[in-house]
């Protein structure tokens, strides 16, 4: 076991993992919260929009998502992410085009976990925000969206343990992350329990503080009534 | 009384449905809620520096009327308007217009993830572009004038409701608003608590501010209103003067309606 351990980087494999997983949760965070923002919004055009993106979305495989996200705007309409010269073009553009479809996936469930926040504050809050002249924005800024956070935290954590999870899709386009160096080591070396055992726990690294971090940060945070 | 009231004529010498000087009027409203008309053609004309208290049984359309005068309920026809200007439809207007007119809930419906302070300095800041420091020391200001400058710090959640109530009537005061509606400000109170937040409105009401009160809270009426509007199945049935209304109701429902609450 130690020589797989020194033979391949098991390492920078889960740091590519972290790197995914950081990524896709920012751009799964800031697109989530403008679906979020359209599904609670008075327009009925903008609703609708942010109900169909999610339905869609959240009912695609994320396999497919991420094979189309290469197969679809790279290979076929060439569509780069990166300078296409440079040495690493290939590599650099499965591991953004991953990055997007993770962050296009995950935002439909972070638009649902702010929902299930927002449904945490109380129709007062926002009668009391507009009756002192806010408007429909700065009700929201000030004074939903905040609340709506807190209440969405607890949530929130569990997309990011999931999102943290499924990275290992972004294998099927070849990014060298945990799962595909786990793939690799038992097929060229040995198919033992114990590599299989390394690399989830790897994972249970990875989530379990995440886990923890949230549940202990919407305790914290949440607002009391 | 009335000589810090100089817009206010004394109620005695003004028929009771047409004051000089209109702050609010309201004239011929109607709404559903669904096969419920829960405002039947009202008409109402508030003075400024006017008190007025709205009476009625549960169910009379009371906080309708109170929520309907500041858009938080849209109506289907007739106008409402504030101070000459017609309630605007949406949008950035309608804002405007809301910081105009402060209203007070049930509920209390501090902004629970604010402090006291930031509770009363939110709406001057972003509505009214005031400073950080000008807000502030307004806020020092109104939650002295309210008693609960000591707890400027806390959130709403560890305070009392009273207190909670008083710190609302300050969120409301700070936007320096023409008229204030309060929807029943006293009954999600500890009875001893009813007194500090009705004394802050018997306040308000000497210094003139234009009031609109749904209460049931005789003692505030009888002290504060110059006019009593008795509401019963979305239309308003009776107005006068305290005396007249609590000594002599004309009507059968409002007979009715004080027998019940009188024996209490
Ligand atoms: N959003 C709503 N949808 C449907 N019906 C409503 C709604 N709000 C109020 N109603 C109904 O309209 C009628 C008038 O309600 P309103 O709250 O104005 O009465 P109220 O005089 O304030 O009564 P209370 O003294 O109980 O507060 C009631 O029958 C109520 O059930
Ligand atoms: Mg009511």
């Amino acid at each position: 076991m130690l020589d797989i351990i020194e033979k391949y980087d098991i390492l920078g494999a889960f740091w590519m993992t972290i790197r995914l997983a950081f990524f896709s949760a920012i751009g799964a965070l800031v697109i989530g919260t403008v679906l979020a923002v359209m599904r609670v919004s008075p327009v009925a055009i903008l609703r609708r929009l942010g109900s169909f993106y999610v339905n869609t979305v959240r009912n695609t495989p994320l396999t497919l998502l991420v094979f189309f996200s290469i197969a679809g705007p790279y290979y076929i309409l060439q569509i780069s992410l990166t300078d296409v010269n440079s040495p690493t073009a290939l590599v650099d553009n499965g591991i953004r085009w991953a990055i997007v479809a993770l962050a296009v996936y995950h935002a439909a469930f972070v638009c649902e976990a702010l929902r299930s926040g927002v449904n945490t504050v109380p129709l007062g809050q926002a009668e009391a925000a507009r009756s002192i002249g806010l408007t429909f924005g700065q009700s929201l800024r000030e004074v939903i969206l905040p609340q709506a956070f807190r209440g969405s935290i607890a949530p929130l954590g569990s997309v990011l343990i999931a999102l943290t999870k499924n990275t290992t899709v972004a294998s099927v386009i070849g990014v060298a992350e945990a799962s595909l160096l786990m793939s690799e080591i038992i097929e060229n070396e040995t198919a033992s329990v114990t590599v299989f055992l390394v690399f989830a726990l790897g994972f249970v690294v990875l989530t379990l503080p995440v886990g923890v971090f949230f549940t202990s940060l919407s305790r914290r945070l949440a607002v009391k009534r | 009384m009335d000589d810090v009231k100089p817009d206010t004529a004394a109620p005695s010498d003004r028929t009771p449905d047409t004051p000089r000087d209109p702050m609010v009027v309201i004239d011929g409203v109607n709404k559903h809620f669904g096969d419920l008309h829960v405002l039947r053609d009202i008409n109402l004309t508030v003075g400024k520096g006017e008190v007025v208290v709205v009476l009625g049984p549960s169910g009379s359309g009371k906080s309708t009327l109170c929520r309907a005068i500041n858009r938080l309920e849209t109506i289907e026809s007739g106008t409402i308007s504030i101070d000459g200007k017609a309630l605007p439809e949406e949008g950035k207007p309608l804002a405007q217009l809301r910081a105009d007119v402060g209203m007070v809930f049930q509920s209390f419906n501090l902004f629970a993830h604010k402090t006291i302070r930031d509770n009363v300095t939110l709406g001057p800041i972003k509505v009214r572009k005031k400073s950080k420091a000008d807000a502030d020391k307004q806020a020092t200001d109104l939650l002295k004038r309210v008693g609960v400058e000591a707890q400027a710090d806390k959130y709403p959640a560890q305070l009392s409701g009273g207190q909670q109530q008083r710190v609302a009537i300050a969120r409301s005061l700070a936007m320096g608003p023409k008229v204030m509606l309060f929807d029943e400000p006293t009954s999600a109170l500890d009875p001893e608590m009813v007194n500090e937040v009705l004394d802050v409105m018997v306040g308000l009401a000497k210094e003139g501010m234009t009031m609109i009160v749904v209460t049931h809270e005789m003692g505030f009426a009888r002290k504060a209103a110059d006019r009593v509007v008795f509401m019963a199945d979305g239309q308003i049935v009776e107005v006068g003067t305290p005396q007249e209304f609590f000594t002599n109701p004309k009507s059968d429902r409002a007979k009715d309606f004080l027998g019940k609450i009188l024996t209490h």
